[in-house]
């Protein structure tokens, strides 16, 4: 069954020092799709790409990627994989088409020159081609980078949080490259914190909160999981109760209070719930109304929906990897 | 091996390419030993006993060696700042030989060290440096020094990789500098106190000083008692053996483990 999964890796650990950044994690990508990992900073979606592209070695559990056992055949992993991490991974000193012909070269690309003017020019880079990546903006950094992966088609893409901080432009043109690339074949991994650009991209996410797939689902799934955040604003603190008992009867959840600002939410359970059933409902209540807000949901909300609060979050591991 | 020599020349080539773009780096690092042979050769050079061109003479060898040993810490540096800016990720999730990596940046650094040789050998003769011995025995000589280089750039490289970090190793690879200090790079040994002078004898920088100078012949000082400096050449090659054979391993090993 290996076959049809492009990824698949069952009960990953991994520790640094006290800080159990993964704590058995399974998943499972079939070919040909893109899957959303979407969680919190500290969840360990970096150090999940970073075991699964050959990196680091996993404390506990195995994995299979591109067919082939990732500890055991590392190198024929390698060979079937490109990764696109967080930290810019060119080299600053080289220009961009420099860069891209090293990478070529070292992927034996026959005719790297070809495949390189064209990167460059389908990521908009051709006019700064020639110039030491360490003068790109962040956004071309990005854009070279993924470049870099793409100098011959991967069986499996890596891409770790790939437009996190990143300009409209930058973003539209990563956001097509997956697009084309799945369209010829390759498997995508992304790492996210946007839901947006999963629900974009992702035939399937997982969502990931400390170190474990809390859900797996089509983003279709998950938001009929989550529905939208309603909130309303009111003139009187007479009135905020009035407004939590229609939200807690149309949303079905438990309402929250911002009684400085006057207003109450609740993320509702109830996916077909609309702003104009919203505002009838509470004007026949008779509520003093301000301002009624009803927004998609936010991965904020889907993680209050959908893990559990309770337990303290681990913060800080994506963070200590960098530092590493 | 064919994907060593491969992946080996990409990985050279990259780093000569870096230096086309950046040659202001290269230029300055050589003003440094020039500037020192001109300070200790008529500074340092008037309180000593030797006359002034004999010890410009026997200074630069010792100079040339100093230079070399401060391998350790271009090694150190570039290793630590690939590393620091995750182009290191990159290439270990490439299908490219593990060895490739380091051996590029050490023979790319052989090309810097060739080239960077020349002017300073030029002001070498212009205060008064001779080649008074055979031409081959001259060869012998650079061919020593690149060999020495080399083992000390594959030692940069180790720590390099080991401290990760580009602030911590220049910090470290500062401290370097102070290692042909306890060598007769810059003084006889003959002078220093018992315990100091076989220290200083056993010290890898005055083994090979002392056999630039026999292989130049410009050799009026004996290089000392200890083994390695009586036969400075056969202890030159000890030494570039013995730094060879444990650093490029534990680079290799490093690099390939990264972090895990």
């Amino acid at each position: 069954m290996t076959s049809t999964y492009a990824v698949l890796s069952e009960g990953l650990e991994k520790r640094y020092g006290k800080v159990h950044a993964l704590r058995g994690l399974d998943l499972a990508v079939a070919e040909g799709t893109v899957c959303g990992v979407l969680g919190p900073n500290g969840a360990g979606k970096t150090t999940a790409v970073r075991l699964l592209t050959t990196l680091l070695r996993p404390d506990a559990g195995s994995a299979r990627v591109a067919g082939h056992d990732l500890t055991r055949e590392a190198a024929a992993v390698r060979r079937r994989i490109s990764v696109t991490g967080q930290d810019t991974s060119v080299d600053g000193d080289l220009t961009g088409r420099q860069n891209l012909l090293l990478f070529g070269r070292l992927h034996r690309v026959r005719g790297p020159a070809g495949r390189t003017a064209e990167l460059l020019d389908r990521f908009g880079l051709a006019e700064a081609a020639d110039r030491p990546a360490s003068t790109y903006s962040g956004g071309m950094l990005r854009r070279l980078d993924l470049a870099a992966s793409l100098i011959r088609r991967p069986e499996v893409l890596f891409l770790d949080e790939p437009t996190t901080g990143l300009d409209p432009v930058s973003r539209t043109l990563i956001w097509d490259a997956v697009r084309d690339l799945t369209a010829e074949g390759t498997t995508v991994l992304l790492t996210t914190q946007y839901l947006e650009e999963a629900d974009q991209l992702a035939d399937d996410i997982a969502l990931v909160d400390r170190g474990r797939v809390a859900h797996t689902g089509s983003p279709a799934q998950l938001k009929a999981l989550v529905g939208a955040h309603a909130e309303v604003v009111v003139t009187d603190p007479d009135a905020l109760t009035k407004a939590a008992a229609v939200l807690d009867r149309l949303t079905g959840a438990q309402p929250s209070f911002d009684h400085e600002r006057g207003a109450v939410g609740a993320v509702s359970k109830d996916p077909t719930l609309t702003l104009p059933l919203l505002v009838r409902t509470l004007d026949a209540a008779g509520v003093p109304l301000l301002d009624v807000s009803l927004r998609p949901p936010t991965l904020d909300d889907v993680f209050l929906r959908l893990t559990d609060t309770t337990a303290p979050a681990t913060a800080t591991t994506d963070d200590k990897e960098r530092a590493a | 091996m064919s994907m060593l020599a491969y992946d080996g020349t990409a990985m050279l080539g990259r780093q000569l390419l870096r230096m086309r773009n950046n040659p202001g780096l290269l230029i300055l690092t050589q003003t440094m030993p020039v500037s020192m042979l001109l300070f200790f050769g008529y500074v340092f050079g008037s309180a000593l006993a030797m006359p002034g061109e004999a010890y410009r003479s026997f200074l630069v060898p010792g100079l040339l060696v100093a230079t070399a040993a401060g391998g350790i810490m271009t090694g150190m540096f570039q290793a630590a700042q690939d590393t620091h800016r995750g182009v290191t990720d990159r290439f270990r999730t490439l299908p490219m030989s593990r060895a490739a990596v380091p051996l590029g940046q050490a023979a790319a650094d052989l090309v810097a060290t060739a080239v960077g040789t020349v002017p300073f050998l030029l002001v070498g003769l212009a205060v008064g440096w001779r080649i008074e011995g055979g031409l081959l025995a001259a060869l012998g000589a650079v061919g020593l020094l690149m060999l020495f280089r080399f083992a000390c750039v594959w030692a940069g490289i180790f720590l390099g990789l080991l401290t990760r970090n580009e602030e911590a190793a220049g910090q470290l690879g500062g401290s370097t500098f102070l290692l042909p200090l306890l060598s007769s790079a810059y003084i006889p040994t003959s002078g220093l106190p018992g315990w100091l002078r076989t220290v200083a004898e056993w010290n890898p920088i005055s083994a090979v000083a002392t056999a630039l100078r026999d292989l130049f012949g410009n050799a009026p000082v004996p290089g000392g008692a200890a083994w390695p400096v009586a036969h400075p050449v056969a202890g030159s090659l000890m030494w570039c053996a013995v730094l060879l054979g444990v650093f490029v391993p534990l680079a290799v090993r490093q690099y390939a483990h990264g972090e895990r």
